[in-house]
């Protein structure tokens, strides 16, 4: 009897935990708010970049696989919505990882003959994080996309 | 000598988007690794990777310790112009790097 009802039930509990993990994730990309709740040289590093502008949430995609079993590459993609022309385009876009031994990530410097604002990369995540990309717009404006990585096994850590 | 990888469209017409995709062998020793003896291995990466279409630079990216060995980037580009676009990878240890390849707009 057991036999059967074991299997159904723990399917039923990954999938409530799948669904919660889920939400969860969807309520902190919702709450964009660099601001707060980061520690301290991540914030000086996003200080040196954006000084005192204030960055808004939106524009900006950072993709980044949720579940990451290595570390030490990690394929991560930046688009941001953007007309790239000469009076309207993207003129940098900076990645910061949160919990890294350095905040600071990436820095691209683009145009309108970039066509397109997007760039992709592999980078190393140290621990579970969070990591954020923020693009700064030709007129000055500061827009940011985060997202939440679990990490298995960190990078950093392996003895050569 | 580092084994550069580069790979840009052959044709493009004119005022296409087109994918650049460059990747270079390179360690990117993040110095923050130690030895089995305790000792910390010195920092080494590639500090900056740029692209130039016919000598003008139409792309640059700054690269810390966090970006992986190997340092793999693809970003986009208008199609100007017939011509050569080149790949500048440069960083510690006086590394420096550059590949470049052909491109026909029509």
């Amino acid at each position: 009897m057991s036999d059967v009802s074991l299997p159904a039930s723990r399917r039923d509990f990954l999938l409530a935990a799948g669904g919660a993990a889920a939400g969860v994730a969807l309520a902190s990309v919702v709450v964009v708010r660099p601001a707060l709740a980061t520690p301290a040289t991540l914030q000086e590093a996003i200080g040196k970049v954006v000084g005192t502008a204030r960055v808004s949430a939106g524009r900006v995609k950072l993709e980044l696989p949720p579940l990451v079993e290595n570390g030490n590459t990690v394929p991560l993609a930046v688009r941001v919505e953007s007309p790239m022309t000469e009076t309207d385009h993207v003129r940098a876009i900076h990645v910061f990882a949160e919990k890294n031994p350095q905040p600071n990530v990436l820095g691209v410097f683009l145009g309108p003959r970039a066509g397109r604002a997007s760039v992709s990369t592999r980078m190393r995540l140290a621990d579970t994080q969070t990591v954020i990309a923020i693009a700064e717009l030709s007129d000055g404006s500061f827009w940011s996309d985060r997202a939440d990585v679990v990490v298995t096994l960190a990078a950093c850590l392996e003895e050569p | 000598m580092a084994s550069a990888l580069i790979r840009v469209p052959e044709r493009a017409r004119r005022g296409e988007v087109i994918e650049i995709r460059g990747l270079i062998g390179h360690p990117m020793e993040t110095g923050y690794r130690r030895t089995q003896h305790g000792e910390r291995i010195a920092r080494d990466i590639v500090r900056l990777f740029t692209c130039t279409y016919n000598g003008t630079e139409v792309f640059r990216a700054e690269l810390h310790p966090a970006i992986a060995a190997n340092p793999f980037i693809a970003f986009s580009t208008v199609a100007t112009e017939s011509g050569t676009i080149a790949l500048h990878w440069s960083g510690d240890n006086g590394f420096t790097a550059t590949e470049s390849a052909a491109i026909v707009v029509e």
